[in-house]
């Protein structure tokens, strides 16, 4: 029987297992991969990295002083005082 | 307080705990995957990175953290097979077995190097841990967040795509 003939199961079965042996041979399975040594200071650092989150009402804070001195210009000197 | 509960609670000391537990078999599983130790323990930070920013999406009470870490761990090796860097891709750190003759040997490694490299990196991902490192259906399924049927289908796919490739470049499979 031609694999032409072969239930189509059958000959995927064989194609897959064809290529498992290919390329088992190439990439052998990787049986242990030790972890050469402990990542938690690496893991720290990327904590530490992390960048700086601004909280919502702080964005809102800005806003509402944007808004307050384009509406009122006049304001701007006091709060240049005050600062 | 559980130690996962204080995990999701935010709680530094309880990550700590959970990174130290869990570092070596995420490590594990992301080089099997990605067959590359530099790229593997960057992955393995990458991952707990993004477990500890979700952490408020995990549920202590329901949750298996185990399986957890392992589905993004696998979506941070898939995403590093989408965005390879050249430089270290199959890297030399998990070598071919070598038999045959050598020039012969070079010549059908970098063909079927080649071919495996330009799968699609969802197939890849499949293909590397169904074909090569004998992974079951369901396992993988799990860890990719799909069904086993579908990946039954990438496998079948891998498998095509490769004969396909492998054809063009004038190589037989069973020839080899």
């Amino acid at each position: 029987m031609n694999e032409d003939d072969m239930p189509i199961k059958i000959t995927n079965q064989k194609n897959e297992k064809e290529f498992q042996e290919l390329l088992k041979r190439e990439f052998p399975p990787i049986q242990s991969a030790d972890l050469p040594r402990d990542l938690w200071p690496q893991m720290l650092r990327r904590l530490d990295a992390q960048p700086v989150r601004v909280p919502w009402f702080d964005w809102a804070l800005v806003a509402a002083l944007a808004a307050a001195l384009l509406f009122f210009p006049g304001a701007i000197p006091a709060l240049l005082y005050h600062l | 307080m559980e130690l996962l509960q204080r995990f999701a609670a935010g709680d530094l000391e309880a990550f700590e705990a959970l990174f130290r537990q869990h570092q070596r078999e995420v490590y594990a599983w992301i080089a099997r995957i990605v067959r590359d130790s530099g790229a593997a323990e960057d992955l393995t930070v990458e991952t707990f990175w993004r477990i500890y920013r979700a952490r408020q999406r995990f549920d202590p009470s329901a949750g298996n953290f185990r399986a957890w870490a392992r589905r993004i761990a696998t979506n941070a090796a898939l995403d590093h097979l989408r965005h390879p860097r050249r430089e270290t891709e199959l890297s030399e750190d998990y070598p071919a077995a070598t038999h045959g003759d050598p020039a012969v040997r070079r010549e059908l490694r970098s063909h079927i190097r080649r071919a495996f490299l330009e799968l699609p990196a969802k197939y890849r991902l499949v293909a590397t841990l169904a074909l090569i490192e004998d992974e079951p259906y369901h396992e993988i399924a799990e860890a990719a967040g799909i069904s086993a049927a579908l990946v039954k289908v990438r496998v079948f796919r891998a498998v095509r795509m490769l004969r396909k490739k492998l054809n063009s470049l004038g190589v037989e499979a069973t020839a080899i």
